[in-house]
């Protein structure tokens, strides 16, 4: 049997010691500073001319309900129009057409490029150009009867989100590795079906948190809206204010309402991520 | 003499300026076991990704049981076959590759019964009645329920050479399988290989493994500068090689 090497003397046994606790004392006193300024931001509020018995009242007001229903109707529409769009678009912009290449390059260039306003006001507009629309021979009608509030505000929201969506899939297409769609064809499956049953599934992993954040903002973004008369929540509590002029009371109804909604889609993100998670190493909590 | 499972004539194939393989030509007969040795950039690994067509040829053919892959000859002419046609003559063919290219989001057993359910369309509940018996084939029947990340490198390699059985090809392509394995899970997977090549599959393997090409290949052929120098029986390509580029080779390596 082999005895171990003799060690140097000089680095006595620390393994009993424990580690004293920090004290931390610059961390309470940040937190303190935070606590007296927020108190003060609050304080100015109690006591500025704000009627917070019309902030309570107005919180659960018909209108106001029907309008965060109109919303949330109109960002889940909008975007599921945004992501069927943003997938088409991804899958067209990574063929080896040219064709269909340049035309989902366009079509992102085209909607990036202009404000959404710009675009909301255009759909609910057309009339001007396009009196009359539909097929030829089968189905026509007058533009203004078709172009409704909330048909415009779907197009403009939807078409928009797409061509934002087209690029988080792409990148998402884009970060599974290349092996993954060769080991696809090499058990006979076409591009199409190799994206559908291989590759999506993995980029929705990557793409949830993009497309939870792209989906917050498209919840605001419905506010836009407003300017082409869909009755949303802010477009009702703008209503609500042009008759009893109680402007900021209203505002922080339709702010609290935003505020609420966006809290409660977080944890659901969460759930989402969860589920695309399948198989991967947990390597963030 | 009977017909040859795969016929390769005159290949040749560019990456840019660097040509990768040079009027490559060889047969390999139904039930043949041949390895594929040379160093990294000679070739081989490119030889193989043409007969699965993941790397298309740039002249020459290769017909695999009697029938030309990728083209189609016409009035004197070679025309590409479509996407869906391509699709279907990579079913003659098996690949296992270096990196296992496992799906990371199916288990093992969704990772067999994949293809033959989603392309062949067949009935699911017979697929997963032979892709466990291709798991107790690989020694893996315990792991059926485990995704690829739970799985060591060489477990996820004999799932891979399941998932590449189960659709029943005529020809096994493996890309040095053994390569990105730590050295105590190299043998598992060659002890898979071996007796597969027992059970008569015919196979073509890239390999760094001599021990392997020694032991199980009818055939062994060194490729240098995108050509093939010597071929013959491993005997005598191993045990005593004629040409001087082979036995530097494999003074090297040993």
């Amino acid at each position: 049997m082999r005895t171990a090497p003799a060690l140097a003397g000089g680095f006595p046994d620390i393994s009993g010691m424990t580690v004293a606790r920090q004290a931390h004392w610059q961390r309470w006193l940040a937190a303190a500073a935070i606590l007296l300024v927020l108190a003060a931001i609050g304080r100015a509020f109690v006591n500025g001319q704000i009627e917070w018995s019309y902030v309570g009242r107005f919180l659960t007001a018909k209108a106001i309900l029907e309008g965060i229903v109109n919303t949330m109707v109109m960002a889940v529409l909008a975007m599921t129009l945004g992501i069927v769009l943003g997938v088409v678009a991804a899958i067209m912009r990574l063929s080896p057409n040219p064709v269909l290449k340049s035309v989902a390059a366009g079509y992102t260039w085209l909607f990036r490029g202009t404000p959404l306003i710009l675009q909301l006001l255009l759909w609910f507009n057309i009339a001007l150009v396009f009196p009359t629309i539909g097929i030829p021979g089968l189905w026509e009608a007058r533009a203004v009867d078709v172009m409704t509030p909330f048909l415009s505000a779907l197009l403009g929201l939807g078409i928009n989100q797409g061509a934002y969506t087209s690029e988080v899939m792409r990148a998402g297409m884009l970060s599974v590795d290349v092996g993954q769609y060769e080991a696809a064809q090499a058990i006979g499956m076409g591009r199409l079906r190799a994206l559908r049953r291989i590759i999506l599934p993995q980029a929705m992993r990557v793409v949830t948190p993009p497309l939870g954040n792209e989906f917050i903002g498209m919840v605001k973004a419905t506010s836009l809206a407003s300017v082409i008369q869909y009755p949303e929540v802010l477009h009702a509590a703008e209503s609500i204010y042009y008759a009893n002029s109680r402007v900021i009371e209203l505002l922080i109804v339709a702010g609290s309402w935003y505020l609420l909604v966006v809290s409660i889609l977080t944890p659901l993100q969460m759930l989402l991520e969860r589920r695309f998670a399948r198989g991967a190493l947990q390597i963030t909590r | 003499m009977t017909q040859p499972l795969v016929a390769i004539r005159s290949v040749s194939k560019y990456f840019g300026e660097f040509q990768a393989l040079n009027k490559v030509s060889l047969d390999v007969r139904a039930g043949e076991v041949l390895c594929l040795i040379g160093a990294s950039g000679s070739g081989k690994t490119t030889l193989l990704r043409c007969i699965n067509q993941l790397t298309p040829v740039d002249s020459g053919g290769i017909w695999l049981d009697g029938e030309l892959l990728g083209v189609r000859e016409e009035g004197g002419r070679l025309h590409r076959l479509t996407e869906r046609q391509v699709a279907r003559q990579r079913l003659k063919t098996g690949m296992v590759f270096q990196r296992f290219n496992l799906f990371p989001h199916k288990t093992a057993l969704e990772n067999i019964t994949e293809g033959p359910v989603q392309v062949q369309g067949r009935n699911r509940a017979e697929v997963q009645a032979e892709a466990m018996e291709l798991l107790r084939r690989v020694g893996l029947v315990a792991k059926a329920d485990a995704y690829p990340s739970q799985l060591s490198g060489g477990q996820q390699q004999r799932v891979a050479i399941a998932r590449a059985l189960a659709m029943k090809p005529m020809l096994m392509l493996f890309d040095e399988p053994t390569s990105a394995l730590d050295p105590e899970l190299v043998g598992e997977v060659l002890g898979v290989m071996k007796e597969l090549a027992r059970s008569g599959m015919t196979m073509m393997v890239v390999t760094h493994e001599l021990g392997f090409a020694r032991e199980v290949a009818d055939t062994v052929i060194y490729m240098d500068h995108g050509a093939i120098v010597e071929s013959g029986p491993a005997a005598e390509v191993l045990g005593a090689p004629r040409e001087v580029r082979t036995k530097s080779f494999l003074s090297a390596v040993i």
